[in-house]
């Protein structure tokens, strides 16, 4: 290419990326002006930076319990999707009898249901076990735990799988075995580090769906000592009248540890959800 | 490799245990409930009523209208982030600077949920262009885009595609940098170049990734829920609520809980017959090299 098209192009591409982000900027600079500085001028920049409105958030967000809660909410659920269905994918590539060919199929084409084909019947299945078993289902950080895993089953299976049969050689595991390793040795010696991309890539997907998700946690928390992020930032956004220098405060309280996370892990991040993707 | 029994219910059951719990039975349950008639209290009793729920999904004016919208709705999107995407993947898939930091930003508002955009853009489009019209005393170039039907729909086209937009980039580099040097050298020197070279060769080329992206897109915008949420709540006067949120409303605030699922179990079916064509009539058009 030419050199003062390529700079021409470079230099298009930073204004357009920046332009991309101007909500962003709108939030972040509104967010720091006082009431009558926003209805002065929404576009300008702050005269002077008040955290004011910032304090005011965190605390009308608890925000340390919804953080808390989100943070407990995503690590356990991606913990346990992650060892759970790297186990069982491997079990099912690896064990070629017609009861895992069904587990599996069953497993990728119930993918394809949406949500809110199952969110009723849902809740009256979580209704039941609390029923018989007494344990507590809904409104509950275990019970949420509990259905993320069952919905994380199918695409972590899927990855898990896909890598075991196209990325695992066989004679890996049976060097193993003929050193003398069990089943369970021969999995958490042998399989479980050499699935690690894959698991990564499961893990960053996860990362994303469950920080982030909405419904299901809005149906099931009601108390507020169990609210998550998305559902604390929703009070902010009343039917009637909205203190916008408030929400756009806690908008702003929740948008930072995205940023943060995405900062730390940008490589992971977009290597995964591509990769996911294209297996997907 | 031979495997016992013992081993294979302690590798496969402690994640099935919660899917059957989560999935399986909801599905099936789900389709029972599509038969009767009850308000979703315990006490109140489910009547059996055949077939009579997804007669009145077909006579129900507000779901029929939600559908037509959300096809249209998900028609121009699918169509926009495509085009963007791959505008985008092209772009910093040349040699330019800057291209990983552009790369980056383009792609951040898909970290960033739903619920969360929505809201960040109801400010942008409601209260901002409201404050920027006493503002600026213009009041035909900024005038709050959330209380008027047809721009309300067209924000939610804005959002959904700047959220998605950024993702399906990701895919789309992927693809552009599997292609063979080799190949676009072959076509150079055949005299391919900028236009030729994109049409001819890439685009061919891109389709394994073509078909992902629009099966993303595609369910993805079908099945819109958080940012209808957030950004209009459906209004104004329901006229930008989408087909899950005329579901949720249905179950959760009218309490037709038969009724509700009825439009769920048409819902699923949609999904379901537009995923299965679509993948089936882009990975014909795959080619090999």
């Amino acid at each position: 290419m030419h050199k003062t098209r390529k700079g021409v192009s470079s230099v298009l591409l930073v204004l357009v990326s920046l332009i991309w982000l101007a909500p962003i900027y709108i939030i972040l600079t509104n967010s720091f002006k006082s009431r009558d500085e926003m209805y002065a001028n929404a576009l300008a920049l702050p005269k002077d930076f008040s955290l004011g409105y910032y304090l005011d958030a965190m605390g009308r967000l608890d925000f340390l319990t919804v953080f808390k809660n989100s943070l407990i909410l995503t690590v356990v659920s991606v913990l346990l999707l992650v060892v759970l269905c790297a186990m069982a994918s491997w079990m099912l590539a690896r064990s070629n009898g017609k009861l895992s060919k069904l587990i599996y199929a069953v497993l990728i084409l119930t993918m394809l249901i949406p949500f809110q084909t199952l969110m009723m019947p849902l809740m009256q299945e979580m209704n039941n076990i609390t029923k018989a078993t007494g344990l507590q289902m809904k409104d509950s950080l275990g019970g949420l735990i509990f259905m993320y895993l069952g919905f994380g089953a199918g695409m972590g299976i899927f990855l898990g799988y896909g890598f075991v049969k196209g990325s695992i050689p066989k004679s890996l595991e049976e060097a193993a075995i003929i050193d003398g390793c069990n089943t369970w040795q021969l999995f958490w010696h042998v399989v479980f580090p050499t699935m690690k991309p894959v698991l990564i890539t499961l893990a960053i997907l996860d990362v994303i769906w469950i920080w982030n998700d909405y419904l299901l946690p809005s149906l099931t928390l009601r108390s507020a000592a169990n609210q998550t992020i998305p559902i604390g930032t929703q009070m902010f956004f009343g039917q009637y009248t909205i203190e916008w220098n408030l929400a756009m405060a806690a908008l702003m309280l929740t948008i930072i540890p995205v940023i943060i996370f995405y900062l730390c892990a940008q490589k992971y991040i977009v290597k995964g959800v591509a990769a996911g993707a294209v297996k997907g | 490799m031979k495997i016992n029994k013992k081993w294979y219910i302690v590798f496969v059951v402690p994640i099935l245990i919660p899917f059957i719990f989560t999935v399986i039975l909801p599905f099936f349950q789900g389709i029972e409930f599509s038969f009767v008639k009850w308000n979703g209290l315990a006490k109140a009793e489910k009547v059996f009523v055949g077939l009579q729920n997804f007669k009145d999904v077909l006579h129900d004016d507000r779901f029929m209208t939600s559908l037509g919208r959300t096809s249209l709705f998900t028609l121009i999107t699918v169509v926009l982030v495509n085009v963007i995407a791959l505008a985008f993947a092209t772009w910093v898939t040349s040699e330019i600077k800057f291209k990983n930091t552009g790369r980056a930003m383009l792609f951040m508002p898909y970290l960033i949920g739903g619920l969360i955009l929505g809201y960040v853009w109801k400010y942008v489009l409601g209260q901002g262009m409201t404050l920027l019209a006493a503002n600026t005393g213009n009041e035909s170039l900024f005038f709050n885009w959330l209380s008027d039907p047809q721009y309300a729909f067209i924000a939610m086209i804005v959002v959904a595609t700047w959220q998605m937009a950024g993702y399906m980039m990701v895919i789309y580099i992927a693809g552009l940098e599997a292609i063979s040097g080799d190949v676009l050298e072959a076509a150079k020197m055949d005299g391919a170049n900028g236009w030729k070279e994109f049409i001819h060769i890439k685009l061919p080329l891109l389709m394994p990734s073509i078909t992902i992206c629009l099966f993303l897109t595609l369910s993805n915008c079908f099945k819109i829920y958080d940012v209808n949420v957030s950004l209009t709540g459906g209004g104004p006067a329901n006229s930008t609520e989408m087909i899950s949120l005329n579901i949720y409303n249905e179950i959760f605030v009218q309490s037709n809980f038969g009724l509700g699922q009825a439009k769920a179990i048409v819902f699923f079916l949609i999904v379901a017959v537009i995923t299965f064509l679509q993948v089936r009539l882009t990975s014909k058009k795959e080619v090999e090299i």
